[in-house]
């Protein structure tokens, strides 16, 4: 009979409970009080359904109904309706925009649902760690398709026409790199997977590979077979044990099957793996300087032409793809260009997969299709900003990417559109912030991390960014003047006219961005010399306000530096020559006396 | 385990798999381990679950998993009882596997922390 029992789920994700999702589940109970039900309706609240745009979400079982838009006043039917009756609330069940009840399930209801997964179809779903259930999960079926049933041009003409872009970052199209590497002949071609996932914050790569790494291998196996090569390279960072602890378990385990090997399937084709592993430059993502560290050799790019698919690793025909790109692949083999042409933008098919990180609720990796908006990721997805606070920017691409600003909620993401943004899409990462964020101090941060990984072989790149990240030092401790933000603009367009690779034709994206989007911020640390955000030290001064101060003398003594002084029982005073700005004192006061001007 | 001679070889290891998987009366559960949910101490969850299924003689397969993308709400694991959706649940620690084991496992009965799927998919 246990089974039997009624349940209610309420959804508790943010978005529904800013419109009250919490009184409904309140209402709920005492509603199943009033009629003595309480011991056999079971009240649960729950994470997001997914369905933000119809909520507050109530999910009733057994029979899996959901109610859409559910206000506190409608508990009271749900109850005598549905509950103690058995009969439907027609009212509340969802209907489409003609206004007819369409469906009324949760499985029914999930094409609504902004998510949709295509790269992580496995992850957390199939153990990593065994073959078969991964076979049982449709891997290595693409495989088999291409083997015996379809000639290299034919794979590379359904990729082409899928419209996969690479997903590294680049958004170069796939089949078109892949017939590049196909029409230059060699005794010997090589497949390379990307896994120098390098950007702050992002970690689908990871993910990809910890929970379906027999995705990727397919894949290089098909791209193998498409290019006529017989042997494969991951170069994945060190930094990432899990990760290759679950791809050696899958390439031993694939080996053993026949899987990967001489004479896959009693094809006739033969294709290895081997990895590779990187000391975690951020440059080695870059294809040029990755191959150079795959042979031994420094982590430097070099000059492109000659493309990796004429000349790369040894100097052979070399097919370089990310983690993501490849495990789109299987999928499309298997239901066809056109189903994955279906999804996305006119130019950027298929889905991406986002992770979210920054002043999120909800921090985690997401996949939708190309085109969702900015406002869509952040606010249904991702449950909003934390703590209530006010978006302020969206920071895509990593340190080759920009800040998006407000005006940008409603673009729909796509490679071309963040990039006439001002951003790039890079490999997925989205930095939330609010807000509390200084923006010149945000693009110090990308810079810093530019500068420090830059491999120092070209001078726009290794002296550029240097002076840049002097410069905008220089405007956080309130030194610079109008004039600099000028000399920041110009030095920018230097630096990305004259770098010789993308991590520097791409760093000063996150200075330039910010000084389009924000250039209020900017201005007001030049000029009035003040941080709007309160986040640049030198910039702001802790202030007592005479009218709060009880004169406790708790931040007197708390202060490291003596800086306050003040009878007892009379107002305080902060000496800003001896103040250090370390806040201690601003912590310490219960009268909310002290502020930052 | 025999060596996969072609795609019919592979077609008939599939479905033996879920067959197995489908047919199988026993409860299913994912923990989800990948590194954001190690970090969060999923092991320890995984551990506590196979310890603790044992002990109170509960029938229920215990794997891992790599992660679900729910990071905000590390450790989760996913429950599957035969013939029903899967549940997955959000914040797992040891009092909450307890609870899981009590009232999802044995009853069937939902506790507050579940995480509904938020996503279409294609498998």
């Amino acid at each position: 009979m246990a089974r039997e029992k009624m349940q209610i789920l309420i959804c508790g994700g943010t978005s529904c409970s800013d419109k009250q999702s919490e009184i409904v589940s309140d209402n709920l109970k005492l509603e199943l009080e009033a009629n003595a039900l309480e011991n056999d309706v079971k009240v649960v609240r729950t994470g997001c359904f997914g369905l933000c745009n119809l909520g507050p979400i109530v999910k009733i079982t057994p029979g899996d109904v959901i109610y859409t838009h559910v206000s506190p006043d409608d508990v009271r039917e749900i109850v005598s309706e549905h509950i103690m009756k058995g009969q439907k609330v027609e009212r509340l069940l969802y209907k489409d925009p003609s206004g007819k009840i369409k469906s009324s399930t949760e499985k029914e209801l999930s094409v609504k649902k902004k998510q949709l997964r295509i790269v992580l179809r496995n992850c957390g779903v199939i153990d990593p760690e065994n073959i078969e259930e991964a076979i049982a999960n449709d891997a290595y079926e693409a495989l088999g398709k291409v083997l015996t049933e379809m000639k290299p041009l034919d794979v590379i003409k359904i990729i082409k026409d899928s419209g996969l872009r690479g997903r590294g970052g680049g958004g170069f199209s796939t089949g078109l790199k892949w017939e590049i590497a196909y029409k230059n002949k060699a005794d010997q071609k090589y497949v390379v997977c990307n896994a120098d996932e390098g950007d702050p914050g992002a970690f689908m790569d990871r993910s990809v590979l910890e929970g379906d790494p027999h995705s990727v291998l397919e894949a290089m196996a098909i791209c193998g077979y498409s290019i006529e090569a017989t042997k494969g390279l991951i170069y994945i960072r060190a930094e990432y044990p899990l990760a290759i602890a679950r791809l050696k378990k899958a390439l031993e385990q694939a080996k053993e099957y026949g899987l990967l090997g001489k004479n896959i399937m009693g094809s006739g084709f033969d294709f290895d793996i081997e990895i590779r592993y990187g000391a975690g430059a951020f440059v080695c993502g870059e294809e040029t300087a990755l191959i150079h560290s795959m042979e031994g050799l420094r982590g430097e790019p070099t000059v492109k032409p000659p493309f990796p698919a004429e000349s790369g690793f040894m100097g052979k025909p070399t097919n370089v793809n990310n983690v993501e790109t490849f495990a789109c692949i299987s999928p499309i083999i298997l239901k066809g260009a056109q189903w994955f042409a279906s999804i996305g933008t006119e130019k950027s098919k298929g889905t991406k997969v986002f992770a979210l990180a920054g002043k999120i609720n909800n921090v985690g990796l997401i996949e939708v299709p190309m085109g969702t908006t900015l406002r869509e990721v952040i606010f249904e997805i991702g449950g909003g900003i934390r703590n209530g606070k006010k978006f302020k920017a969206a920071q895509t691409g990593g340190p080759s990417g920009g800040c998006l600003a407000e005006k940008h909620l409603d673009t729909p993401i796509d490679f071309d559109n963040l990039t006439a943004a001002g951003s790039m899409m890079g490999s997925g990462g989205l930095i939330v912030m609010d807000e509390d964020d200084c923006m010149v101090s945000v693009a110090k941060f990308f810079l810093e991390f530019t500068v420090e990984e830059s491999c120092g072989k070209c001078a726009p790149c290794r002296i550029g960014n240097k002076r840049l990240h002097e410069l905008l030092e220089h405007i956080t401790k309130g030194k610079g003047t109008l004039a600099d933000l000028d000399r920041l603009k110009n030095m920018c367009h230097v630096i990305k006219d004259t770098s010789l690779c993308g991590l520097g034709q791409s760093s000063p994206n996150p200075v330039l961005s910010t000084l389009e989007n924000f250039r209020g911020e900017y201005e007001d640390h030049v000029t009035i010399k003040k941080c709007p955000a309160g986040k640049c030290k030198e910039l702001m001064e802790y202030f007592i306000i005479e009218a709060n101060c009880v004169g406790c003398t708790a931040c007197a003594r708390i202060c490291p530096v003596g800086a306050i002084t003040g009878e007892r029982r009379e107002p305080h005073l902060i000496n800003p020559s001896i103040c250090i700005k370390c806040g201690a004192c601003m912590e310490k006061c219960k009268f909310d006396a002290i502020i930052i001007q | 385990m025999k060596k996969i001679k072609s795609p019919a070889d592979l077609k008939k290891i599939k479905d033996e798999v879920r067959e197995k998987m489908d047919g199988k009366e026993t409860i299913r559960i994912k923990v989800h381990m990948g590194t954001s949910g190690l970090a969060s101490g999923a092991r320890e969850i995984y551990d506590f679950l196979r310890l603790e299924l044992e002990k109170r003689n509960i029938q229920a397969s215990v794997i891992s998993t790599g992660d679900l993308g729910y990071s905000y709400a590390e450790p989760t694991l996913e429950v599957k009882r035969p013939g029903e959706e899967p549940v997955v649940f959000g914040n797992v620690d040891k009092l909450k596997a307890d609870e899981i084991i009590e009232n999802y496992i044995k009853n069937g009965e939902f506790v507050d922390g579940i995480l509904p799927s938020n996503y279409q998919t294609i498998q």
